[in-house]
């Protein structure tokens, strides 16, 4: 589903430059758990940016549901984005001048779905994450957690083949924590593939797949079935 | 995206500032109402002052001697000008279109009846003038149709020298003297009001052929002809020409139909109004640079979000658009607040000081409405650029 090849990136830092991500090779199969994880600096957000289209590799092949990727432009990489790809942040990001389902619907409006059936899948995913009654409140009267939700929600809501988790649950105490991370495997057990970078070695050891990353190479992958 | 939603999502932007958006809307607001309500006090004027040159009628046609060009170069100082006579005046009856002529020679003289005397306009005039200039007698007669170098010494009273010399009492067949010769009062007019600051009342009407000698002169200062209804303006002039320069020689006049005078008096009233309404423009402007400067902040405010956008699938062009919406719609309300206060600027400007006429013209108030709207347009365009150029990643990092 996910093809790596040859992914370079490097970035200017004054006259430096410094390599991200050096000489990639990955692949990832439908509906696997993956957590990414290495010292701050290793390069995991880098990766996880370019899978999620929202960075090009400065060299290389990405290949996404047989897609050729780095060969899009932007209106058609802004298409993958909404319908493959769905992103959890360590910030949420959620509007803050939107209700939850102002939030959550974003996706479907930016496709241009209409109001009857948005409102109807809005609502049950809500309803499915424990949010039914906070439908209507803006993003600074819910707590941390069910913000998180809300989030996973408006990243679910196109049904993508691919969640990437940019420590989700970093930003959260370890009960809503425990939560949120319930609710993203139990999305990886529908048949999403879950990809999420953690510094947390605990929620690290739950993926049945852990990438290892040091100064931009892939230091250790177990379970690389390429 | 559906249109709905995108005006839901822009809204909902402009709303979530309220302070902040109602004083960005009032700048173009104050711009918008000032381009209203100047423009409405120059089509105010505009309006008033075709009135003013239309009350004599429309059908007219003026020849003055001497040649004056359209390009400003007047040929009156050259002195091989034959004078325009009264005979001329009689030979332009002929023309078939004519309904009627008036000669016209002004002066200044002193007019005395008893003991009163009072310094005031003498036109000298044909007995056709109250048809050709619709003047309306309150008592007696016009001057009589004598012929033109015999007529008898009558004289009729503008409403205003009546008032002064002999208050409300009966004038009809009294005597009055203007400057050494008598003259009969047949009648008096009534009263015609002020043009452009002349008093229209404050004259005596005598014969044209008497005026000349008091004023010892040889020219008429104009001819008057009054067209039949219906006919062309240009071609009755064509016609005076032709007629006129049979008996000058060559072309030591000039003609001015009423018509042509309106479309040069219209044309200049037009520029003066868009020169007016260019002065609210300036403060458009200002409200413009208040736009600009609120985008750009809200865009830097904004800025995680936009990333945001662009990581749910939101293309370059959406990002573009919505903040041009919102720059839209920011400027849109402060121009439909604007047109309000214009409008009733100009209502209770013309309450209050009647004088000053105003006239709110539609056209001018839906190019005002679009003009905010590209006021807006442009000011967005500068901020919604950077927002669509924003690179994602680091979007969505800025805090």
């Amino acid at each position: 589903m996910i093809r790596l090849r040859n992914i370079e990136r490097v970035f200017l830092v004054g006259e430096e430059r410094v390599h991200a991500l050096r000489d990639i090779e990955f692949s990832a199969e439908k509906g696997e758990y993956i957590a990414i994880m290495g010292p701050s600096g290793s390069g995991k957000s880098t990766l996880l940016n370019i899978l999620g289209l929202l960075d090009r590799p400065d060299n290389g092949i990405y290949e996404l549901d047989d897609i050729m990727t780095t060969s899009l432009d932007d209106k058609e990489q802004a298409d993958v984005r909404r319908h493959k790809i769905g992103f959890v942040f360590q910030f949420f990001h959620l509007v803050p001048r939107l209700t939850a389902e102002q939030n959550v619907e974003l996706p479907l409006v930016l496709a241009g779905v209409d109001k009857a059936e948005r409102r109807k899948r809005v609502h049950e995913t809500l309803e499915a994450f424990g949010l039914g009654d906070r439908i209507n409140h803006r993003p600074d009267q819910l707590s941390g957690g069910q913000r998180q939700r809300v989030a996973i929600a408006r990243a679910t809501i196109m049904k993508p083949s691919v969640i990437l988790a940019d420590e989700p649950t970093g930003n959260l105490d370890r009960t809503s924590g425990n939560d949120v991370v319930e609710i993203l495997e139990e999305l990886n057990d529908q048949g999403m593939a879950l990809i999420m970078v953690t510094h947390d070695p605990e929620l690290g050891m739950r993926a049945q797949r852990r990438i290892k990353m040091v100064d931009g190479f892939i230091e250790e992958d177990t379970g690389n079935r390429v | 995206m559906r249109i709905q939603d995108f005006i839901q999502l822009t809204t909902s932007a402009v709303r979530s500032q309220r302070m902040r958006s109602f004083l960005t809307a009032l700048g173009i607001a104050v711009g918008i109402g000032s381009v209203v309500l100047l423009t409405s006090l120059g089509e105010g004027l505009h309006r008033f002052m075709l009135a003013e040159f239309t009350q004599f009628g429309t059908n007219l046609i003026g020849i003055n001697p001497g040649r004056v060009t359209t390009h400003g170069v007047s040929g009156a100082l050259i002195s091989n000008v034959r004078p325009l006579s009264i005979e001329d005046g009689q030979a332009l009856k002929k023309i078939p279109q004519v309904v009627d002529v008036v000669s016209v020679v002004q002066g200044n003289a002193s007019v005395k009846a008893g003991k009163k005397q009072r310094r005031t306009t003498i036109y000298g005039i044909d007995h056709a003038a109250p048809e050709v200039f619709k003047l309306k007698m309150s008592a007696g007669r016009f001057l009589p149709d004598d012929p033109p170098r015999s007529a008898r010494s009558f004289a009729v009273l503008g409403s205003r020298v009546r008032e002064e010399l002999f208050g409300s009492g009966q004038v009809l067949g009294k005597r009055i003297r203007i400057g050494s010769e008598s003259f009969r009062i047949i009648g008096s007019m009534e009263s015609k009001g002020q043009m452009l600051g002349f008093d229209l009342d404050d004259v005596v009407w005598i014969p044209t052929a008497k005026a000349l000698s008091m004023f010892n002169r040889e020219s008429l200062m104009e001819i008057d002809v009054l067209y039949k209804e219906g006919s062309s303006a240009e071609e009755v002039s064509a016609q005076i020409k032709k007629v006129l320069i049979d008996r000058h020689g060559s072309e030591d006049f000039t003609i001015t139909t009423q018509e042509k005078m309106l479309e040069v008096l219209g044309k200049i009233l037009n520029i003066l109004t868009l020169a007016v309404g260019g002065l609210g423009g300036i403060s458009l402007l200002v409200g413009g640079v208040g736009i600009l400067t609120i985008m750009t902040i809200a865009v830097n405010e904004r800025t995680n979000e936009i990333g945001l956008l662009r990581a749910v699938g939101s293309e370059k062009n959406q990002i573009l658009g919505l903040l041009l919406g919102e720059s839209v719609i920011l400027a849109s309300i402060g121009g439909l607040a604007g047109l309000v206060l214009g409008i009733g600027g100009a209502w209770l400007l013309g309450v209050l000081v009647p004088a000053l006429h105003t006239h709110v013209s539609w056209t001018y108030v839906i190019a005002a409405e679009l003009l905010a709207a590209a006021v807006g347009l442009l000011a967005g365009i500068l901020p919604a650029r950077r927002a669509a150029a924003l690179n994602p990643v680091d979007a969505l990092r800025s805090e």
